[in-house]
């Protein structure tokens, strides 16, 4: 290529059946070349490992903040009930946390569901750039109604794999 | 590729492929509604605003105006709020529960059921909202930091813990239901032709891409939200049960309250799911995806958890003449020969006995008689909220005390406006949000789809 500065253009494939692109997928992989990104219309099982993606961690992110939502659950029944202001309600007195824990344990648990819940779809949204009025990421509209686009930087012999792993279409961006 | 055995029935009927879902699923949002909406819409506003106007009735004068006496404190607004929050349980049951059961036929109904379940809880928490009296002080159930003191809200209070459950519940399943929502809305932007449509589905859509990636952490963050939303769902009936269970009342005192109370929310919330969706299926043409099948699953859910209620008020009955208590036993009496007999009796009608007529094949695969059924359902889970705080309440410890109740027509005004504004919402949404979570769907239409399924097995007998 003349210029260093300049990228390298990507090639898009079109392919109209999730059979056919988790096969291709594995061709396109085999024969060693790069894969940038799939765009897909609905979630196809078993393409995130023939993609070779690493699993998500968003669940361990949830659990994480499950616990510091207890954690604010714990401090705030503790500090409002026993530390700032004890009081005695019903002739049940609140002397220390432990003792008056099992009239928190609502309290606690929905704390926790709370901001393990909103945290994870937040971080959600952030790591995959999703907030209101952004742009749309696919390039082809079609590939949220029935088409499943690859998309991967130009290589020699590329064409020739894609054709031969049933595209449909092949366009050079 | 999986393959389901020939014997399960297809969820997805005829012949579509994955272009024609997205059109059926979009239909109601391209094209003009149809007479039935605006007819529908029109006498749901007019209902809701009845309910505005007895709503500033009460806030203007005070909740004197209601039908309340010293006796019987709490009556239609906390049967209201308990009646909506429990149909809002169908809702997340679906999504959710169904989703770690691995319960295919789910995806055609959980987008309604959640909207329903939304809509549901949001009637709901209008009631105590307003019953406060002071509604502008509303904000003081919360731990906010104030000048007496601070004096804190009281978290050994189960009223208390029901402002914590309602409010997780009610945002959690508001997200639950967008993260889902977000790659539907992204096809309808997709497909827009109209530029002030697409540029409102371009902000809902969140700039939706469905990147490989992005689909990966999406089925990851749907479990757990549903591994969250599960226990959340039974705490929160579990919570206004104990509203009752946790007092010194008789006839409230009771510890079956929680998981007859979870019951009773997931059997009405299933009756409120067939009323709409009989009409959704019907008014929409999607007899495809919503199949007598889908109809026939929850009547059978509606039977079981209908006749767990009936066991349940068995239950009471016995207990409470096994505790020898006699204000107990003088509660169970009164409920089912007293004044409110009619209430009592019209409860186990519509609860107990309507449901076992599921039993038949023939009747819970007859659309008209599951229509009948399921209204005839949420009637009874409302008379059996009446019968549990009205009965329980109007015969004192003290007779002198003793008095009855019946509501003014405010509070009447007040519920029926809650009915509007629930059906106001869920109508505007049939005709703006893809009513089937079509993505879901599509990627259980190779192994359930009618079409599918048939050339498999024809294919599958020529090896």
């Amino acid at each position: 290529m003349a210029h260093t500065t300049e990228s390298v253009p990507l090639v898009r494939a079109m392919y109209h059946d999730d059979d056919v692109l988790i096969s291709a997928v594995k061709q396109i992989r085999a024969a060693g070349f790069k894969i940038s990104e799939v765009y897909t219309p609905f979630p196809v099982h078993g393409l995130d490992k023939a993609m070779g993606l690493k699993e998500s961690r968003i669940a361990v992110a949830a659990f994480m903040y499950g616990l510091i939502g207890l954690t604010v659950a714990v401090t705030l029944t503790w500090y409002m009930m026993v530390s700032d202001w004890p009081q005695n309600i019903g002739g049940k007195p609140n002397i220390n946390w432990a003792m008056n824990m099992p009239a928190f344990v609502p309290i606690l648990f929905e704390m926790t569901v709370f901001f393990a819940a909103h945290l994870m779809v937040w971080t959600y949204l952030v790591i995959n750039g999703l907030y209101p009025g952004a742009d749309a990421k696919n390039p082809d509209p079609r590939t949220t109604d029935d088409y499943f686009m690859v998309e991967l930087p130009a290589a020699k012999g590329l064409i020739e794999t894609l054709q031969k792993s049933g595209a449909v279409e092949i366009a050079e961006a | 590729m999986h393959y389901e055995s020939t014997e399960r029935k297809p969820l997805i009927l005829g012949d579509k492929s994955y272009h024609q879902i997205t059109e059926d699923v979009v239909r109601p949002i391209e094209t003009a509604a149809p007479r039935a909406w605006w007819v529908a819409f029109s006498i749901a506003l007019v209902m809701f605003l009845w309910g505005v106007g007895s709503l500033a009735y009460t806030v203007g004068t005070g909740i004197g105006v209601w039908g309340l006496n010293k006796t019987v404190g709490w009556a239609w607004d906390i049967t209201n709020f308990v009646w909506w929050v429990g149909i809002g349980h169908a809702g997340t049951l679906i999504s959710a529960v169904l989703l770690l059961f691995r319960q295919r036929w789910r995806m055609a109904i959980n987008r309604s059921a959640e909207a329903m379940t939304i809509f549901s809880v949001i009637q709901a928490g209008l009631f105590p909202l307003f019953h406060m009296g002071r509604v502008w002080l509303a904000y003081w159930v919360f731990p906010i930091p104030n000048q007496y003191g601070s004096l804190w809200v009281n978290f050994n209070s189960p009223l208390l813990w029901d402002v914590f459950a309602i409010s997780t519940y009610l945002t959690v399943s508001v997200v639950f239901w967008y993260v889902g929502l977000i790659p539907d809305f992204a096809m309808v932007r997709d497909r827009a032709i109209n530029p002030v449509q697409k540029h409102i589905y371009k902000i809902l859509s969140f700039g939706w891409g469905g990147k490989a990636k992005a689909w990966q952490r999406f089925e990851e963050v749907s479990l757990v939200l549903a591994g969250l939303a599960t226990p959340l769902v039974l705490s929160v009936h579990t919570i206004v049960s104990m509203d009752f269970a946790t007092s010194v009342i008789p006839g409230w005192h009771t510890t079956i309250f929680p998981p007859y109370f979870v019951a009773g929310a997931i059997f009405s919330g299933f009756a409120m799911v067939q009323t709409l969706l009989l009409i959704v299926r019907k008014v929409f043409k999607m007899e495809d995806y919503i199949t007598i099948q889908h109809i026939e699953m929850m009547n059978i859910v509606i039977m079981v958890t209908g006749s767990i209620v009936g066991v349940a008020y068995i239950t009471e009955l016995f207990i409470a003449w096994y505790s020898g208590v006699e204000y107990e036993q003088y509660a169970f009496l009164n409920r089912a020969t007293g004044p409110y007999w009619w209430a009592y009796w019209s409860m186990m009608t519509c609860n107990v006995f309507s449901p076992q007529f599921m039993w038949s094949k023939k009747l819970r695969t007859n659309l008209v008689f599951t229509f009948v059924i399921s209204i005839v359902v949420n009637i009874g889970m409302w008379f059996e909220r009446f019968v549990i705080i009205v009965t329980s309440l109007h015969r004192d410890y003290l007779p002198s005390s003793w008095s009855m109740f019946s509501p003014s027509f405010v509070e009447v005004g007040i519920f029926v406006g809650t009915i509007g504004f629930f059906f106001t919402l869920f109508l505007l949404y049939a005709r703006t949000f893809p009513v089937i979570a079509q993505a879901e769907l599509k990627t259980i239409l190779k192994t359930s789809g009618e079409a599918q399924k048939k050339l498999h097995n024809d294919h599958g007998a020529h090896h």
